[in-house]
């Protein structure tokens, strides 16, 4: 490669990644060697950072589809419809990070804030690579990152647990993941995605066994990045250990993350087929049917039980993987949208209640359910903001996330064939999860209250709090807005 | 924003009003509360007027806009209604007026909040029988279950929250089915429109998919009706709800599932319906029978009243069963009816439960002594829900047997022995409180005053004025039940 071709590439495309990369360096640099008085700025640099990669992404809507480093990195609407909810979950959690109160127990500021990026930094290359090889070094940028933000508490038992579930857990997930993979390069000699499309479908039956050996071992090690059955575990003991705004990053960014892997893999590789005949996608969507009824049955169940706020999102947030599974399933023309959707929802109500988390358990030192109690008399604010994120995870309409289930209600009914019955499943466990949400309406509304004083919400707490809102609302009063963009 | 839309959004007003006012000024929240909710029951009258004089225009904005490949799938923000809505919305303004006048008397803490949730109920229900498409409807039905349950869980009786449990597991479970069967037939359809769908189905009658979404609807809307094995939720919502929570419930939240059955169920779908026309007679008999069995050996009040509405949803039942003009006429009529009779009702035993603090019918004997004008009012009430000549229960009863015994008079004969049934509980509930014997248990209390006294009448006056003038109801409804007639074939 000389310097002509190198110089030939598209790179401005990378734009958004070289900024993530850039600022993390000079923060972590910052980090070692700069003052004090600078260092409590870091946050601050990287929420800028942020900001600017998500401008050079936006000047990038409805660019035409790039390919460089010889087809490692590709730019499509796909990646950049996906980038775009990472960035604005990063952001939003960046907020988060911002908003904390002095006493809270992570003293290593900087640490923390760079490797959120690094962690992002991951995700996007994940999103935009077309290469095996790239797919995993941006799989694993994110999960080395992950283990060090859970592990950072180092102080704190349970993060300490956590901490040692996750990276056991993570282990064995990319030893799956990768075992996988070497089939479906066995089969196909080569790790370029539109590659092993070519030759998969052209080598289809000779080879099917061991491709669908390769399918399932590929697909049980990516369930672990969205936290499905059966590498769902982990979740609730990580989400209670680590600090809040890092379980917020696992349960949006990283999750998205997953999916977006999921999607290029499964979508590009196995979907393709001799024209006429089953793909074998078709013929293993009862597997990923499966797993997508056992998740959302299980984790709807047992949040029930739940009295540990941060637990109880773990477990619906396991619920929540397995709906969105279901137009991965039912693939149409509407999947893309419906994840996507489901997925920018996902994000805002779901960091919008972490928020509200985060504020409590600093005032009320706990994450039991008791923080919620009386709520509505000693902070009205945090009660309703509470309430709309509660309802919209829940499904109601005028909400973000009734737009998403009813999206993906419709990709699932329009599917050829109609998945009724992941329907139904997902029905039995939208009234399921009913119980537990409101349930902590009921504490905050009903119960008298069990912690004394007034809560007040400050504006650096207030920022990702109306950015939540805003996002629920919007999003499921006027979705328009968001399809049309997406579209 | 047309006349719909701001009948709809009205309750809005009284529910930004009431942040205004201390949260401990009663007086002042009872005053405004009251005044707030004449705001809808205007509109509503409104209406109710222009329909019969006029069309009302239709809200029509394009909102939201899927692409599926090919086909693209569009929703607006649309309201219209027809007769039978038009009806409902106008009940629904009455006693919802009506209830929030009882919450003075009947609610003690929060009252503030208690409004304001009134007030958000009022736009739910409201909005249900305005909407101009199925996904709207969706989205107002909703609405209603989040007012309700906090209602049920912070102002209900003893066992309020495990009530308030069960009626959101019981309409989650309605409303989800209902969601599924409204995205079968957005897929189906391309739209959610009334008229859309039903000509789009028309056209393709015969399918099993057809036959698919009407048995979801009827699940969705039996559960809310309800239909006798899916019942116990109401039984508790009407034992443990704080009494204007009731009025409403039972007056008007229960006939979106009459509404939801006859405008969805028969008008999208009447070749699948007349396939259960068999089963929805037996399901309407077992209600009728076992609701007025069940009200025969109680020994609450509440419990017979809530009893007697499964009794009464069954009549609805047998005259959607009978599938012809008199039938469906006679199923309407019955819901605005019942609506009002079980206002009445919980009305009258929200005033007595006041004075005695009990509603044990064990304890409650020889009333007429002590308060003539609230035993008298009773004896009404129950007068009414038996269904004597002269008020609106009879005429509804009359034409839905008169539809029944046209179509399926086999069925007619057994359901007329739940009529006797209801004569007797009701007889058997209302002589004892009224006329059995005296004893003094409960000391000095007053009779009804006037604020108890003026609901009463004018729910009074509209039971009666239906049951001498049903023209009033059935020239609203000509053109509803003559587009069913049309679908149904005959």
């Amino acid at each position: 490669m000389d310097l002509k071709t190198l110089l030939s590439f598209e790179w401005g495309m990378m734009a958004p990644e070289f900024t993530i990369l850039i600022v993390a360096v000079i923060l972590s640099l910052i980090d070692l060697f700069g003052k004090d008085s600078i260092k409590k700025y870091i946050p601050s640099f990287a929420v800028a950072g942020i900001g600017l990669a998500l401008i050079f992404l936006l000047f990038q809507y409805g660019h035409e589809e790039v390919s460089i480093l010889y087809d490692t990195y590709i730019f499509d609407s796909f990646a950049f419809s996906f980038k775009f909810i990472l960035l604005i979950g990063t952001l939003l959690i960046f907020f988060m990070v911002l908003s904390k109160q002095k006493d809270e127990e992570i003293t290593d500021r900087g640490e923390y804030v760079y490797l959120l990026l690094s962690a992002l930094l991951g995700t996007m290359m994940m999103a935009s690579s077309g290469d095996l090889i790239t797919l995993f070094v941006g799989l694993e940028l994110l999960s080395l990152s992950s283990y060090i933000m859970v592990a950072m508490r180092k102080r704190n038992k349970r993060a300490n647990e956590g901490a040692m579930k996750y990276i056991i857990n993570g282990g064995i997930a990319t030893a799956f993941t990768l075992f996988g993979m070497s089939y479906i390069y066995g089969i196909s000699g080569t790790t370029k995605l539109v590659d092993i499309s070519r030759e998969m479908s052209s080598a289809l039956g000779t080879t099917e066994p061991i491709a669908t050996v390769g399918f399932i071992i590929l697909f049980v090690g990516l369930a672990f990045k969205i936290s499905s059955v059966p590498f769902h575990m982990w979740t609730p003991d990580v989400y209670e250990g680590a600090a809040t705004p890092v379980s917020a990053f696992l349960s949006v960014v990283s999750k998205a993350a997953g999916f977006v892997i999921i999607i290029r893999l499964f979508v590009t590789i196995f979907n393709t087929g001799v024209e006429g005949n089953e793909t074998l996608y078709s013929s293993m969507i009862g597997f990923v049917a499966i797993l997508a009824i056992l998740s959302m049955l299980i984790g709807n169940i047992i949040a029930l039980r739940q009295r540990n706020m941060k637990r109880l999102i773990a477990y619906s947030s396991i619920g929540h993987a397995g709906y969105i599974l279901i137009p991965i399933v039912s693939l149409s023309a509407m999947t893309l949208e419906n994840v996507w959707f489901y997925l920018l929802a996902y994000s805002f109500m779901t960091i919008g209640a972490f928020m509200v988390i985060y504020i409590l358990e600093q005032s009320e030192k706990s994450e039991d359910i008791s923080i919620f109690t009386g709520l509505f008399q000693r902070s009205p604010v945090l009660a309703i903001s509470m309430t709309i994120f509660l309802l919209s995870l829940a499904g109601i309409p005028g909400t973000a996330g009734f737009i998403g289930k009813f999206n993906i209600f419709v990709g699932a009914i329009s599917a050829d064939p109609a998945q009724y019955i992941l329907v139904g499943v997902m029905a039995v466990a939208t009234v399921i999860s009913y119980l537990y949400y409101f349930n902590i309406l009921i504490q905050m509304f009903i119960r008298q209250p069990e912690f004394e004083g007034r809560r007040t919400v400050n504006k650096m707490q207030a920022v990702p709090l109306i950015a939540c809102i805003t996002g629920t609302i919007v999003l499921g009063i006027f979705p328009f807005i968001a399809l049309n963009f997406f579209s | 924003m047309g006349l719909l839309s701001l009948l709809v959004f009205s309750p809005i007003v009284g529910f930004i009003i009431l942040f205004f006012i201390p949260k401990h000024d009663m007086k002042m929240l009872h005053k405004i509360a009251l005044a707030a909710s004449f705001i809808p029951f205007l509109f509503g009258l409104l209406v109710f007027i222009l329909f019969k004089t006029d069309e009302i225009p239709a809200d029509i904005l394009k909102w939201i806009e899927f692409e599926a490949g090919e086909k693209s799938f569009v929703i607006h923000y649309e309201l219209a209604v027809d007769g039978f809505s038009t009806i409902l919305i106008f009940l629904t303004a009455i006693i919802m007026s009506i209830a929030i006048l009882a919450g003075s008397f009947h609610v003690k803490k929060d009252i503030r909040m208690f409004y304001q949730l009134m007030f958000l109920l009022e736009l739910g229900v409201l909005g249900v029988f305005a909407s101009g498409n199925l996904f709207l409807f969706f989205i107002f039905f909703e609405i209603t279950l989040i007012p309700m349950f906090l209602l049920l869980s912070k102002w209900g009786g003893t066992d309020r929250e495990e009530s308030a449990f069960h009626y959101l597991v019981y309409n989650g479970i309605g409303s989800l089915i209902l969601l599924v069967a409204i995205a079968a037939i957005f897929v189906s359809a391309g739209s959610t429109n009334f008229d859309t769908v039903m000509q789009h189905f028309a056209t393709n009658e015969n399918s099993g998919l057809a036959l698919g979404i009407a048995i979801a609807l009827l699940l969705a809307f039996g559960i809310k009706l309800p239909i006798f094995p899916l019942h116990s939720w109401m039984v508790k919502v009407h034992v443990d709800a704080p009494i204007p929570v009731v009025i409403v419930h039972a007056g008007v939240l229960l006939k979106i599932g009459a509404y939801g059955l006859i405008t969805f169920g028969i008008g999208f779908f009447p070749v699948a319906f007349e396939k259960l026309v068999l089963v929805l007679a037996i399901l309407g008999l077992v209600n009728l029978l076992y609701g007025a069995y069940l009200a025969l050996v109680q020994k609450e009040l509440r419990a017979v009243l809530a009893y007697s509405s499964i009794s009464h949803m069954g009549i609805i039942l047998l005259g959607i069963a009978a599938l012809n003009e008199s039938g469906i006429q006679g199923a309407i009529f019955q819901a605005v009816s019942h609506g009002l009779i079980a206002a009445l009702f919980f009305l009258l035993v929200g005033s007595l439960a006041n004075r005695t603090n009990t509603t044990s019918l064990k304890k409650l004997s020889g009333l007429a002594r002590l308060t003539p004008l609230l035993a008298g009012f009773l004896l009404v009430a129950a007068l009414a829900g038996l269904g004597l000549p002269g008020m609106s229960g009879f005429v509804s009863e009359f034409m839905v047997f008169l539809g029944l015994f046209e179509q399926l008079p086999w069925i007619g004969v057994i359901g007329t022995l739940g009529l006797v049934l209801t004569v007797v509980y009701m007889l058997r509930v209302v002589m004892n409180m009224t006329f059995g014997t005296y004893r003094n248990m409960f000391g000095e209390i007053k009779d009804l005053n006037v604020y108890e006294v003026v609901p009463t009448l004018v729910l009074i006056i509209c039971i009666i004025g239906i049951g001498v003038f049903p023209n009033i109801i059935a020239s609203t409804i000509q053109l509803t039940i003559e587009t069913l007639r049309l679908g149904i074939g005959g």
